[in-house]
């Protein structure tokens, strides 16, 4: 068996004093994982950083089988994003996620998402943005999508302002206004794609995903949304807040 | 399957050398076969060492280095300067630190990095109990001595983030062209870094 394919780094497990378990979201063989030989010394370690991009050849003898990859960089965003707190927090956290997908599974879409999100990650509104785009998008891949095209109530395709925390769909600013304290905001930047969101439209994006994907996704396998999650929207709230473009050269205080 | 070639008490040393790094099966049993040759000189000797250190040997409940005294050499020698942290993930880095002999402070070893693959979280660290020394009042400076890796710098940054309230000074180590490398051999992510923290010369 043997197969190349692009991939982007999720991460790596030790594995003896050399070598590591590579795990990868490739475009064609979705997440993937195998065996790096050297992948612990000093050449591999920079190329094998969770958000890099590499060109990965996978081969067994069996499909079963665990395998080996031969890797060779191709874009290592990973020197790029690490003094950028939003960054460094957002691939932490989009690697767990990914890690809820079935592995050896094709997920071209995510891939795509996944990658011009990485490409973007200098920009914090931007990639926060795609941050709430993908997690409604990793919902839609486990099977738990949101429907947020029309309303539950009423069928109104316009003037949707709220999500139903109950069955996931649109409910419009009408219908829902009576039960307002209940149902979730829905900010119009995931109904409108051009719309550049606000903080506070941020805040409920990631409020709404962080909701469901607690519910669907973390708490059915006895998982936590995690720190990273927390931290990465904190970081981007700030930065919205004053303005910063998140990027640092100075120390981290 | 291959028949044993030494008695229960010569396998089990060899099997026991074999766990170490660096060495496997074949390595431990010429490690093995050299220590029953110099019984006398490396044998026994090593023996009771290991023995003591196995006795003596215990962490740092300051700062998590192992020393056979707590708190560590490191956390009563009066010299350092106790207003500086340099935060390390093992006790190797720190070893390595005082090798280079670069600062005279305290440390604080955490036990290893945030890393969600492995199922490492801030519960598995020592990061509260540095969140605690930090807001004691003595510390003045945080120096992040973690390494160039996702994982250790989004620990950097959780600690960050965790230090924050207390107005500590909070450094982190540079990234960039290590000295005797040549610009040719170095990654694209090292270049990188290293172009965008350029300093004034």
């Amino acid at each position: 068996m043997e197969w190349s394919d692009e991939a982007i780094v999720l991460g790596t497990r030790r594995h003896g004093e050399a070598n590591v378990i590579l795990e990868v979201l490739t475009r064609a063989h979705g997440r993937h994982l195998g065996l790096v030989r050297g992948g612990a010394g000093t050449r591999l370690r920079p190329v094998l950083q969770p958000g890099n991009s590499a060109n990965v050849t996978w081969r067994a003898r069996l499909d079963e089988h665990l395998g080996h990859f031969a890797v060779e960089g191709l874009r290592l965003r990973a020197g790029e994003f690490l003094n950028c707190r939003h960054a460094i927090f957002a691939v932490t956290h989009l690697a767990t996620l990914i890690r809820l997908l079935p592995e050896r599974d094709p997920h071209e879409d995510v891939f795509d998402a996944f990658e011009t999100l990485l490409d973007r990650i200098d920009a914090p509104s931007e990639a926060a943005m795609r941050a709430v785009v993908f997690e409604l998008q990793m919902l839609a891949e486990l099977g738990f999508g949101l429907d947020l095209s029309a309303c539950a109530a009423t069928g109104a395709t316009s003037d949707l302002a709220y999500v139903s925390p109950k069955s996931g769909r649109a409910v419009s600013r009408a219908a829902g206004e009576a039960w307002r304290d209940k149902l979730l905001p829905l900010p119009c930047f995931l109904l409108h794609e051009e719309a550049m969101p606000s903080a506070t439209e941020l805040a409920d994006g990631f409020a709404l995903t962080g909701f469901f994907l607690e519910r669907h996704a973390f708490e059915p396998r006895g998982l936590m949304l995690g720190d990273a999650r927390a931290h990465f929207v904190e970081a981007i709230l700030r930065l919205q807040e004053t303005g910063d473009s998140g990027a640092r050269t100075e120390p981290l205080s | 399957m291959a028949s044993a070639v030494a008695g229960p008490e010569i396998e089990r040393l060899i099997q026991l050398l074999a766990r170490l790094p660096g060495l496997g099966p074949r390595s431990a049993r010429r490690a093995a076969l050299h220590l029953i040759k110099k019984r006398e000189q490396l044998m026994v000797p090593l023996a009771s060492a290991l023995e003591a250190a196995s006795e003596k040997i215990t962490v740092c409940r300051v700062c998590g280095n192992i020393d056979s005294q707590n708190p560590c050499t490191v956390c009563t020698d009066p010299r350092r300067d106790p207003s500086v942290i340099v935060v390390v993930a093992d006790v190797a880095d720190l070893w390595a630190l005082e090798r280079a002999n670069a600062v005279s402070a305290r440390y604080h070893v955490l036990g290893g990095t945030l890393s969600p693959l492995d199922g490492v979280g801030p519960e598995d660290l020592t990061i509260e109990q540095l969140v605690n020394r930090v807001h004691s009042g003595d510390v003045k400076e945080l120096i992040l001595a973690l390494s160039a890796t996702v994982d250790g710098q989004t620990t950097a940054h959780y600690i960050t983030d965790l230090v924050a309230s207390s107005g500590v000074k909070v450094t982190r180590l540079a990234h960039g062209v290590p000295v005797g490398g040549e610009l040719d051999y170095l990654d694209e992510g090292t270049l990188a870094a290293a172009i965008k923290q350029r300093l004034p010369l």
